[in-house]
């Protein structure tokens, strides 16, 4: 048994109604360990020679929940989901923070592995060391709070009744997909609670494709056996010293950003990146802190830094909605690139996006792109149902991303995500609205612009096998083997102090093994990301990417910055081919953006190195 | 004549609505009790039944100890020190009387079977609390049991707190989410 692992994966088979275990052997985990790593070397083996053909929303894709071997042990318990993705048709790792994890290691399983389809919509139910197929009729088009609540009842219900003895029986974990995901919206998030998720990928369309509403795990066992437990009370002690020696740590969470990424750095989205700056003070962190927050430090299981708050409009007549935080990802895009600068109408945007299940980056995107198309007159109150987003109009925009969830009128075609989206739009209205869609091999993009050249490397999303995904991305020497690591930890990179340095001595007290960040950089983390650059460039069945076109920043991003303190800034199209040449060199690639045989080789990579032969002749 | 000195006991002081949900504490209670990290074998469960809503659930030392009266294998008893209900695991036969004769149906079985685990103030310096006052977030912090409080209303089922915390932090929308 390898320590620190249940070493068995859950397997379902919704087609055939089946329920297995996977066991990965020692030589895998150790190479890939778990979450983004684990999931990338499983799609890969099990669909990397038909990776072409494969339908991301066909019975045919897999779904996977993935864990690591520091679930639970590392501060900040996160998910992985992961899969073929149907927004860039490679592999996005989509991680979200929640209890889910801890109750499925506990339960006796370090992940989930889902194929196939349910003739109708079912849920999973993992208790310890039992796997079940069961009935989600009933949850079917519930949004997240309705979910959760149900969901809550139903299985501590079961439970109860099936082990009376026991005392109270707490709430399971979860993740779950909302009406976005049900009505298979390309960009719909995993969701995670009400408000936590795996944003970026649309997984949770691949939920919906295979009529699967949530995978729910309660466990009551211990965390795997470890490699050195006489060591795991100091180093636990050492994380706490590191985290509670700063009183203030995340008082603000990532919230203080929201004003000052727009009005200091200029690399905010300002209604569909039109603008990167604004000076709107009620955008303010402290707005929300005084007005909003009902709840000032609030953590999933065994965070030490507890950067999330809870939320809410108290008054007025968008009273009632609950969200997280909002965070900065969510202020920026459920806010200023929806041109929503106050804070009651961010919360509220925040809420609805949530409990659709929308992504809050990632369909708030297509919001902001259907927001500007309204605005030049390309989308028009008629093909909304009368509804009119004009940008600071939070109820508009509510009842938009309701219209995308529920694909009614070109709610439908917006459902496709921004990338498709743009391509039906400008053949349906015959004008070229591809310069408003700001994403990346179908990815939409994080809130942090690039125009100033200040403060994100030009190429990082061009190059990214993750697309528009902010938390990974290729940095000089241009390499995005460091951002695997988090996801592939399945821990939460902001939980720990000086993480890079610790987490490798966690991974020793767990596993036993030694690893280093040389050898993540050299080796484990270049490995995942030279298979994923191999899938996204088989990309497939709807899209193939060409790194020629699509190893580039979108037009907006070439368009000079039109206000505020970096106003005329922008890059020069020309300079970054010219550099994007020589990052081919540093990221193993050769001059057509193929990674090289040696390369490939080098990392043990051969039967990647054999199907990428097709894309070479 | 001897008497026994009156001594201050300990009281795990519980102020839900500053709970974060990190569960720091059943981290610390299941290393001090298990040696490893065991969320159900942890003498303080937080439930989360609505998310925000979290309560640490844990003894709460009733005046009248219905658990120990209730017990038929006088598997439990209190500790006079500390006021803490001890359980005998070699007495204790799992049959679950003394869950029931909670008000809060706080203890529950050891997910091992075969007892019940309740909170035993670790001897006086409970490791929940310390953890918790570490982490600058006070929802549960040591104090001492004063005459003039009457601890028994602290023997409460989570699902009852639930509703008061998701009330008082979500109004009359915490009414639906909890009902």
């Amino acid at each position: 048994m390898t320590l620190g692992y249940n070493g068995r994966i859950a397997e379902v088979d919704l087609t055939e109604g089946k329920v297995s275990e996977y066991k990965p052997d020692e030589k895998v985990l150790k190479d890939y360990i778990g979450g983004r790593g684990l999931g990338v070397k499983i799609l890969w083996d099990r669909l990397g020679s038909r990776w072409r053909t494969v339908d991301p929303l066909g019975p045919e894709n897999l779904l996977l929940a993935l864990t690591g071997p520091l679930t639970g042990y590392v501060s900040g318990t996160r998910i992985c989901v992961t899969g073929k993705s149907p927004l860039s048709n490679g592999i996005v790792g989509s991680t979200a923070s929640g209890e889910f994890p801890l109750e499925l290691k506990t339960a006796g399983y370090d992940g989930v592995l889902v194929t196939g389809r349910a003739e109708n919509p079912v849920y999973l139910l993992i208790t310890d060391n039992k796997i079940e197929i069961r009935d989600a009729s009933k949850l079917w088009g519930l949004d997240g709070k309705e979910t959760i609540k149900a969901l809550n009842g139903e299985v501590r219900g079961l439970l109860q009744e099936r082990n009376p003895g026991f005392g109270l029986w707490k709430e399971p974990g979860m993740i779950y997909t909302g009406p976005a995901g049900e009505n298979l919206v390309r960009n719909a998030a995993v969701m995670e609670k009400w408000s936590h998720a795996c944003g970026y990928g649309g997984y949770g369309a691949v939920m919906g494709s295979k009529n699967l509403k949530a995978l729910v795990a309660k466990g009551t066992g211990p965390l795997p056996e470890i490699a050195h437990p006489e060591e795991l009370q100091a180093l636990l002690d050492e994380t706490y010293d590191a985290a509670f020696g700063n009183p203030q740590r995340n008082f603000w969470g990532t919230g203080a950003m929201g004003y000052s990424v727009g009005a200091s750095s200029s690399a905010e989205p300002v209604r569909n990146w039109q603008e990167e700056w604004h000076d709107e003070r009620s955008i303010g962190v402290i707005n929300f802190e005084t007005r909003n927050w009902v709840k000032r430090n609030w953590s999933d299981y065994g965070c030490t830094r507890a950067c999330m708050k809870l939320a809410v409009v108290k008054t007025g007549p968008l009273k009632g909605a609950i969200t997280d935080n909002p965070d900065y990802e969510l202020q920026a895009y459920c806010g200023t690139n929806l041109g929503i600068y106050d804070p009651d109408g961010v919360v509220y945007m925040s809420s609805v996006i949530d409990d659709l299940g929308h992504s809050g980056i990632n369909g708030a995107n297509t919001i902001g792109f259907a927001a500007e198309l309204f605005q030049r007159g390309i989308l028009t109150k008629e093909d909304l149902e009368g509804i009119e987003p004009v940008w600071g109009d939070a109820k508009a925009m509510g009842e938009l991303a309701h219209l995308i969830a529920e694909r009614r009128a070109m709610g439908d075609v917006l459902a496709e995500g921004t990338y498709r989206a743009a391509k039906a739009i400008s053949e349906i209205k015959e004008v070229d609205v591809m310069p408003y869609a700001v994403q990346f091999k179908g990815i939409e993009v994080g809130a942090h612009g690039i125009r100033t050249g200040k403060h994100s490397p030009y190429l990082g999303y061009a190059l990214s096998v993750q697309g528009g995904d902010h938390t990974s991305r290729p940095r000089p020497p241009m390499s995005e083997a460091r951002s695997t690591m988090g996801d592939t930890m399945v821990v939460c990179t902001m939980g720990v102090p000086r993480l890079e340095n610790v987490i490798w001595r966690y991974l020793k007290v767990v596993t036993g093994w030694e690893l280093s960040e040389e050898d993540w950089i050299n080796v484990n983390g270049r490995r995942i990301v030279q298979i994923q650059r191999a899938a996204i460039l088989l990309g497939g069945p709807d899209v193939v990417w060409d790194p020629d076109i699509d190893d580039d920043n979108p037009p907006r991003w070439y368009e000079p910055l039109p206000s505020g303190p970096f106003k005329g800034s922008a890059p020069d199209r020309a300079t970054l081919m010219e550099e994007r040449k020589k990052a081919y060199i540093d990221l193993g690639w050769d001059s057509r953006g193929i990674p090289t045989s040696d390369e490939l080789k080098k990392l043990g990579l051969n039967d990647v190195d054999k199907t990428l032969e097709q894309l070479r002749t | 004549m001897s008497r026994r000195m009156p001594v201050t006991k300990p009281w795990v002081v519980r102020d839900y609505i500053k709970c974060s949900g990190c569960r720091l504490c059943e981290i610390a209670c299941s290393m001090k009790h298990e040696g490893r990290i065991w969320p159900e074998a942890s003498r303080v469960r937080v439930f989360m039944l609505v998310p925000g809503a979290e309560v640490p659930h844990l003894c709460a030392q009733c005046s009248d100890y219905p658990c120990i009266s209730g017990c038929p294998s006088e598997a439990l008893h209190k500790d006079m020190d500390t006021g803490a209900v001890i359980v005998d695991d070699e007495k204790c036969i799992a049959c679950g009387v003394c869950i029931n004769a909670c008000p809060g149906q706080v203890p529950h079985m050891h997910p091992e079977g075969g007892r019940v685990v309740i909170c035993d103030l670790c001897g006086g310096e409970p490791e929940c609390a310390k953890i918790c006052e570490r982490a600058g977030y006070g929802a549960l912090f040591k104090g001492t049991r004063s005459p003039s409080v009457n601890y028994d209303l602290y023997a409460k089922n989570p699902d009852e707190i639930t509703k008061n915390i998701a009330v008082n932090l979500y109004g009359e929308k915490g009414e639906e989410l909890s009902e």
